[in-house]
């Protein structure tokens, strides 16, 4: 597998990264040079085998419908970058 | 004082030879005078620690303390302490202070043990030397010219250099078994689910796990019984009892299987890393245990299924960084998407962007089942392979890294090459089982490590195996020669 300028530039736009233009290149021959490594997996025939999701094959666990956090705003909002009024300050989004 | 064990510590501590201030005063000195050769420490909360310090004399002269009270301890730099910088060793969380304590701090303080600091550490424990860190690589004690071995690197340096007696560890792919081998200490990575994960920042949350590093198997079994435990907090802990490591410590190696799995000990190994490991070997026979050849048959794919699965895990996990409610917001912004891709673009180093964006390939459409879901299949695979192997030995031992630590800078421009560093280590995490690497010699003046790999919940069993090797030989109490006096 290898990837191209336009697909490092696709992946780091879904992936919401900014990537220096300058970069891509080494980008995409790292992230080449990591899928072929990954491609070793097609040497497995692995027809029939069910998918691994959690090495204890454990289940979510379920708990009674209690609130048992209390309200920390204030204590987690004074470490975000911007708040006005207890609400996070992003750029705006409608006009 | 600083080449003392836990063990000893916690007896002269009680016995009134020292106190735990002029323990904590003592370790903090060193870490002032020596660390700048290291860099293994993030931050070092010396104020903190001599009050934890004092209030440990206290509890110690009332006859209430435990094993670990009045001991001084590094937290690996991943784990949440409240009050205190937690950053991960990446730019992102650089101003993060955390709002709450990790379970694993809060465990440690409730066992009344001194936090001198937080360790370095590859940024967001991605990597394997160490050097990805944003605040620069940590050297290795034993020769400053090599990488400690990463993601744990600070907390192995540390725990090497006589800093502190004990630290705390991640491993997701090898990142406690690996820097502990090369910087010559013990390491356990216990079961996934022992430990909580809960403030534990998650890297790949089906591989993630915490555990400890220290000199000997014997601290380690103290260390960990703080350590372990049910967490209804984090919902992948596993409830089940914590047995009293220490108690099963001295029994008997008679008997034993060790499976020697035939893939650990091909090509890619270092011979003379095979040389101590065989050397090794002849130990465990001499203690009575029997050593037969086994095959882990898709050992090969170890590190390829990893780099599916965490690469995919991780990219869902640090989406939460997006500059809006903690850690680092670039300047600004034009409108919300420019803010979220200059914050993490600025905010993550190259090795964490390398993956955030493997994983978002993995998972992207039309790649799924391709890559995601066949890594999965071979996951189950590796394990099966696992269990096959322990219904005829055991436990299984092997290098735990192929070679030595490697130079500072070596492998920095090929990410797969460094990626095989973890080889012998990453099968552990798909499969989720307990892994150890204990010191059992050097090669051309840098440790090897011997790892021990366990059934579920099998970490009494290793403890109980390493020590009886530290009781007849050395390794692990030699000391770094710029740090042992």
């Amino acid at each position: 597998m290898s990837l191209e300028r336009s697909d490092v530039e696709k992946i780091a736009h879904l992936a919401r990264l900014a990537i220096d233009r300058d970069a891509v290149p080494q980008y995409a021959r790292d992230l080449s040079n990591i899928l072929g490594l990954v491609e070793q997996m097609n040497r497995v025939d692995t027809d029939d085998i069910k998918p691994l999701a959690h090495p204890l094959d454990a289940v979510q666990r379920l708990r009674a419908d209690r609130v048992t956090e209390t309200d920390e705003r204030d204590r987690f909002q004074s470490i975000a970058p911007a708040v006005e009024a207890h609400l996070y300050l992003v750029p705006k989004v409608i006009e | 004082m600083h080449n003392k064990s836990i063990v000893e510590l916690s007896q002269a501590l009680r016995a009134g030879k020292f106190s735990s201030v002029e323990l904590t005063r003592h370790l903090l000195a060193r870490i002032r005078r020596l660390d700048g050769r290291l860099n293994s420490f993030v931050t070092v909360t010396d104020e903190r620690a001599l009050a934890q310090a004092r209030a440990a004399d206290q509890r110690l002269a009332k006859g209430s303390a435990g094993p670990l009270t009045g001991i001084p301890v590094a937290q690996k730099d991943i784990f949440c302490t409240a009050g205190i910088r937690t950053s991960c060793g990446s730019r992102m969380l650089d101003n993060f202070i955390a709002p709450y304590d990790a379970t694993t701090v809060e465990k440690f303080n409730a066992a009344g043990a001194v936090l001198l600091g937080k360790t370095n550490m590859d940024e967001f424990a991605m990597g394997s030397s160490n050097e990805t860190s944003f605040y620069g690589p940590v050297r290795n004690p034993w020769d400053l010219a090599a990488v400690p071995g990463g993601s744990s690197g600070g907390s192995a340096a540390a725990v090497a250099a006589r800093f502190a007696p004990g630290a705390t560890g991640t491993d997701t792919g090898g990142s406690i078994r690996q820097p502990a081998a090369l910087c010559g200490i013990t390491g356990i990575k216990p079961t996934y689910g022992r430990v909580s994960r809960y403030g534990m920042i998650a890297f790949a949350s089906s591989l993630d796990q915490g555990g400890v590093m220290t000199r000997s198997a014997e601290d380690a079994a103290v260390m960990l019984g703080v350590m372990a435990g049910y967490d209804p907090r984090d919902s992948t802990s596993v409830d089940r009892p914590v047995p009293d490591y220490t108690k099963t410590l001295a029994e008997p190696l008679q008997g034993l299987k060790i499976g020697l799995p035939r893939e650990y000990f091909g090509d890619g190994l270092d011979s003379g890393v095979a040389g101590v490991i065989d050397a090794a070997l002849r130990e465990y026979r001499k203690l009575g245990a029997e050593v037969v050849d086994i095959s882990l048959p898709n050992s090969a794919l170890a590190v390829p299924v990893y780099y599916v699965i965490a690469p995919a895990e991780c990219s869902s996990n640090l989406s939460r960084f997006d500059g809006v409610r903690f850690g680092h917001r670039c300047d600004k912004p034009r409108d919300l998407e420019d803010l979220y891709k200059r914050s993490r673009g600025e905010g993550f180093g190259a090795e964490v962007k390398r993956r955030i964006m493997i994983g978002t390939y993995v998972l992207s459409a039309g790649y799924y089942d391709a890559y995601y879901l066949k890594a999965q299949k071979i996951r189950r695979l590796m394990s099966q392979d696992f269990s096959d192997a322990f219904r005829k030995v055991d436990v299984i031992m092997g290098p735990a890294s192929p070679t030595v630590a490697f130079n500072i800078g070596e492998k920095t421009d090929d990410p797969v090459t460094m990626y095989l560093s973890d080889i012998y280590t990453i099968a552990v995490n798909l499969a989720g089982l307990p892994g150890m690497s204990i010191p059992a010699g050097f090669c051309a003046s840098r440790p090897v490590g011997l790892q021990i790999i366990g059934n579920y919940f099998d970490e009494a069993r290793l403890l109980n195996i390493a020590h009886r090797y530290q009781q007849v030989t050395d390794w692990h109490t030699r000391a770094p020669a710029e740090f042992g006096e």
